[in-house]
């Protein structure tokens, strides 16, 4: 294989690889939510009072899928 | 855009709308990101400014509008750092606003959306780090590298804990630029990629047209999609720059 066509598969399959880490932040916010929700389903009183905690965990949490979604771009556009 | 008019990555590039020629090597311009930004502040002072020129007790729509956005913003700050944090209202105002209109004058066709250049919301991300750390240790002194100590930590895991905390305060501008420029740029891809989905299918004639409704339902609900995440990425920003702030108010905890 000629280094170039060498070069542009690892670049792709790299970048694929990269976003299997937003399955883990997708994991993890759906955790958030879902724990909100149900806290918030047995106790509505208190529910607003957590909704910028809801906010802080969620963006986080998204943070890391996000890191992933940069490395898969930074490979596809940037290497 | 010669060779592929489909092609995702096209929307962010700045083109020059003004340019000013090259000082020293580096170019200079007025630029798309330019012109958009100079827009977001004319609309965010249309906002603010017209309707509450005139003031009412008894307020006009348009006042209502400005007076919600205001205490939404009171509120924001009140409950995440403390009513003692009102002195930095005019930059947590200012990051929620410009972030908002922004972002959703960047959905408009043809419109350039300001975040998602890295380098925009790198320096917004600095800026708030570097207010934190220099008014935390002007008014702290030396206790504001309490912060690095959590109280009530035995003190055989404090080597341990101290660095940790130490490099997730130096990643703080990191993932605080890095979440909202990924946002944006990966929302609008995807946008781009199903637009690019009807043009690809309408060009294969008339079965083509009919199949090419799915994408067009699909990016008009992520559209709406978008909506929704440029206005909370911009308060996730605001937020979360005063749960930062929060830190210089009290270190120690």
């Amino acid at each position: 294989m000629d280094p170039e066509a060498a070069r542009l598969m690892g670049k792709y399959i790299g970048a694929g690889i990269a976003c299997i880490g937003m399955g883990g932040a997708g994991v993890g916010v759906g955790i958030i939510f879902g724990q909100y929700l149900a806290g918030a389903l047995r106790n509505p009183a208190a529910a607003a009072g957590q909704f910028s905690n809801l906010i802080f965990g969620f963006a986080i949490t998204e943070a890391l899928g996000i890191f992933s979604l940069v490395i898969g771009f930074l490979l596809l556009y940037a290497v | 855009m010669a060779e592929n008019p489909i092609e995702p990555i096209h929307q962010f590039q700045v083109r020059d709308i003004v340019p000013f020629g090259d000082v020293g090597g580096v170019h200079f311009g007025f630029t798309n990101s330019g012109l958009l930004m100079v827009a977001t502040v004319i609309v965010i002072s249309a906002i603010m400014l017209v309707p509450t020129a005139q003031r009412r007790l008894v307020p006009t729509r348009l006042q209502l509008v400005a007076e919600q956005f205001y205490s939404f913003v009171v509120d924001m700050i009140e409950a995440s750092t403390g009513h003692e944090a009102m002195r930095f209202f005019p930059l947590i105002f200012s990051l929620f606003s410009f972030l908002l209109i922004s972002n959703w004058l960047g959905l408009l066709p043809y419109s350039f959306t300001v975040a998602s250049q890295v380098i925009v919301t790198s320096l917004l991300a600095a800026l708030v780090f570097l207010t934190v750390l220099i008014y935390g240790l002007l008014r702290n002194g030396l206790g504001f590298f309490k912060l690095f100590v959590p109280s009530g930590i035995p003190w055989y895991v404090i080597w341990l804990v101290v660095p940790i905390e130490f490099i997730s305060f130096l990643s703080r501008p990191v993932s605080h630029s890095m979440r909202l420029w990924g946002n944006m740029l990966a929302g609008h891809i995807v946008l781009a990629v199903f637009g690019g989905m009807i043009v690809g299918l309408s060009t294969i004639g008339f079965l083509g047209w009919l199949t090419a409704v799915l994408p067009l339902g699909m990016a008009v609900a992520l559209l709406s999609l978008e909506l929704l995440v440029g206005a909370l990425q911009a308060f996730v920003f605001a937020v979360l720059a005063c749960v930062y702030l929060h830190d210089a108010f009290h270190p120690a905890h």
